[in-house]
Parts: C-alpha cells; sequence; structure tokens
C-alpha cells in the first residue's frame, strides 16, 4: 500500500484543534509509518502540495487568506475534514459577526476600545485583509466530514483517522463544544 | 374508561384515555426527541421535533399535544422525520449566536445533546448572527438572549409553578424575545421572585445563575417535575 498524503491547515481558530492532534502522543508514530504529513503548521512546508489524500482544516473562514488557502486545500485534496468547532460552525472566531461588517469590528476593537490614537492595521498583501463576515468551511467549498469539538478529543480525532486510513466511512460521533 | 389500544412503531401499546400519545410512545420504551416539553409543566407544541407520523392523517402531529384514540397507527422515526427533526436543529442553530465552546450549559445543555441524536454534523444554512442582548441586572440571575430557543419552558414554569408570570414572549419571528414584566430589565422586574424555576426550566445556558463560567450550570430541569409531584403529595 502507497503511504497517504496527510495535511492539515489552520484557519481562523486558536490552534487548539491541532494541539489535540498532537495529543495523540505515541499514535503518531504509528500514522507516521502509513503517511507522510505533506503541509502543516506543524510541518516545515511553504506551499500547499498536489495530490494530497486527506485534508484537516481548523478554523473558521475570517480573512481574504483563509479563503484562498481553503479553495487550493480543496482543489488539492481528496477528503477534506472540517476539524473542531470553528471549522464546522464559526464558534468563537464567529463571535465578531453581530457586530456587523469588518470595517465595524475593527473600528470597534483598535478605536474605541484600543489604546488612545489606535489605528486601524491596513496592509494589503502583508496583513490579510478581513471577510465581512465569518462562515465555517462548507459554507465557501464542499467538506466531505465534519468532526466537532472544541477541541475534538485526541481519540475522536484517532477514530476518524483511522477510519479514514482503512477506506472505512467513520462512525457518526457529534460533539459540539 | 377502558384503555385505547394502539399501534406505536409496529408494537401493540395499550394507553390510558386522556393521556398524550408522547406519554405513551415514552411508555412504550421508544425515545423521540423533545425540547420545549417539560415534564410538570402544559404542553404547548412549539418547537415541532416529537412529531410523529399517524396513518390516516395528512399532517404530521405534536405527540405532545395529541391526545391517544383507540386504533391509532403511529411512526415516530421514519427517515422524514429524521429529516425534519435535523432541520429544525439546524434552524435553531443558525437562528441565535449558539457558542458551546464558551456556554455556562455546554455538556448539560438539552440542544447540544440534541445535536448529536438527530446527526446533525454541520448547519446547512447560513447564521443570522443577530445582536442579542445579555441581561444582567437581576441580582442572581442573568439571561443571554443569544442562546434562548423560544422554547417558553421559562415561561410556563413562572406561570403555572411559581404562579407569578414575569416572564412572557415579545415580538414576532426572528424578533421574538422572551420579556420580563413589561419588557423591562430583569433586575427592575417587581413580579419576580428571585426563585429560579425559570433558570431551573431553561434547556439551554440562556437562563443561568450569575457567577458560573463555562459548562458549570448543570441541567437540573427534573426539579420543576419534582416540585410538582411534592406539592401533590404535601410533601
Amino acid at each position: 500500500m502507497s503511504r497517504l498524503r496527510i495535511a492539515t491547515i489552520w484557519l481562523g481558530g486558536c490552534s487548539g484543534c491541532h494541539m489535540s492532534l498532537l495529543d495523540l502522543d505515541e499514535w503518531l508514530i504509528e500514522l507516521a509509518t502509513r503517511a507522510d504529513l505533506v503541509y502543516s503548521p506543524i510541518a516545515d512546508a511553504k506551499r500547499f502540495p498536489p495530490d494530497v489524500d486527506l485534508t484537516l482544516i481548523e478554523g473558521a473562514i475570517a480573512n481574504d487568506e483563509h479563503l484562498e488557502l481553503a479553495h487550493t486545500a480543496r482543489r488539492h485534496s481528496k477528503i477534506i475534514v472540517s476539524f473542531g468547532d470553528c471549522a464546522v460552525t464559526g464558534n468563537v472566531t464567529a463571535l465578531r459577526n453581530p457586530l456587523g461588517p469588518a470595517q465595524n469590528v475593527l473600528q470597534q476593537v483598535y478605536i474605541e476600545h484600543g489604546d488612545p490614537g489606535g489605528v486601524i492595521p491596513h496592509d494589503p498583501g502583508i496583513v490579510p485583509v478581513l471577510l465581512d463576515k465569518v462562515v465555517p468551511v462548507h459554507h465557501v467549498i464542499p467538506v466531505d466530514y465534519y468532526l466537532p469539538g472544541c477541541p475534538p478529543s485526541a481519540p475522536r480525532i484517532r477514530a476518524l483517522l483511522e477510519a479514514l486510513i482503512e477506506g472505512r466511512e467513520p462512525a457518526a460521533d457529534i460533539r459540539y463544544g | 374508561m377502558a384503555a385505547k389500544t394502539l399501534t406505536i412503531d409496529g408494537h401493540l401499546v395499550s394507553a390510558r384515555p386522556g393521556e398524550t400519545l408522547l406519554e405513551a410512545i415514552r411508555e412504550a420504551g421508544i425515545t423521540i426527541p423533545t425540547l420545549c416539553h417539560l415534564d410538570g409543566l402544559s404542553d404547548v407544541g412549539a418547537c415541532r421535533l416529537c412529531l410523529v407520523e399517524i396513518e390516516g392523517q395528512r399532517r404530521l402531529q405534536p405527540a405532545c399535544m395529541t391526545m391517544v384514540s383507540e386504533g391509532m397507527v403511529v411512526h415516530t422515526n421514519t427517515p422524514r422525520l429524521q429529516a425534519y427533526r435535523r432541520q429544525i436543529i439546524e434552524l435553531l442553530f443558525a437562528e441565535r449566536n449558539h457558542v458551546c465552546s464558551v456556554c455556562v450549559a455546554s455538556g448539560h445543555c438539552e440542544l447540544q445533546r440534541l445535536a448529536g441524536m438527530v446527526g446533525m454534523d454541520h448547519v446547512r444554512y447560513e447564521y443570522l448572527s443577530p445582536d442579542c442582548p445579555v441581561d444582567i441586572s437581576h441580582m442572581r440571575f442573568g439571561i443571554d438572549h443569544n442562546r434562548c430557543v423560544l422554547c417558553t419552558r421559562c415561561v410556563r414554569a413562572c406561570d403555572e409553578i411559581e404562579g407569578v408570570h414575569t416572564w412572557d414572549v415579545a415580538g414576532r419571528g426572528v424578533d421574538a424575545r422572551v420579556i420580563t414584566d413589561m419588557n423591562q430589565p430583569w433586575g427592575t422586574s417587581t413580579t419576580c421572585t428571585s426563585c429560579g424555576k425559570c433558570q431551573l426550566a431553561c434547556p439551554t445556558g440562556a437562563i443561568f445563575p450569575r457567577g458560573v463560567t463555562v459548562g458549570e450550570r448543570p441541567l437540573a430541569s427534573e426539579r420543576i417535575a419534582l416540585i410538582v409531584e411534592a406539592r401533590k403529595q404535601r410533601w
């Protein structure tokens, strides 16, 4: 059996889901005998590579960089998993949505509640531009599987990965928060 | 009066006359999702989760508001019902800002549990993300409208058990909100006895004791039925 190519990406989230993935401890070594981690915040790869078998997406879509990376991941991945509550629902990342469009959010954070003389950061190409509304991953690209949880526990991540690696349909596992 | 005989999911079941279909279904050992129903309170049929199919009737009926009748043939878990139940839960999540990870009720929440029960692995609808207020003007309790599902269990507990009717509902559709007295800050209510029954009845983290944080508000809604029973027995 050829080695599986796995990627993980970190969008609008706190990285807690990736911490939970690392919490798999020695099972990661077993995973490494069957798969390569070809792109991830915890791997040294600059560009999202082609021909990825499985991509876990942590985080919601909150800015233009997230949007682009999600589309790139979809183009190059056979299976996409929404990994954790932010990816599945928007969760904490989407708490800003009731404040209105991005400009209102920036105004409130940097000017109204910021230090005196605060300025709204504006460096297109350097600082990603916020989208007006934070949305879950499946609102912008088709998603194949969902693993809610804030974060999903290591055993739940393992159960999903084992099923997908063995080509089985993962058992329904729905727990938010 | 003679017992009624009906068929629920292929099983012959006998029920007492005057019993609701929901009671008969539960006595038959079948679990169907409910949200606005709370043992000890009257039923209103608001949440539509307990809808069932009754043969010979074109429309789906809420089990909590339907009386048993002789010869009824009931289906509680058809693919159509499963699809509607999931849709209902998705719409509840989409309508307000339900963020389990920062909620006082996480781990003890009926809405959170129902999401798992109906297989809601994601929400297909656009989130409305309304700007909802949080009222912590009351000395002991708070209400976070972001988490309210308008089940009206607080309204009924306050009216039927405490006999006060501080709570009610104002507004229509997505603008509907539970209110205290004349739609004023809870802390300024002149009728509220601070008994906390609304908080016991609440299925989510919408009404909570002040000072609790994530996951700290246990679900204690069965205490409403206990109070009703205790009064009947004059404990």
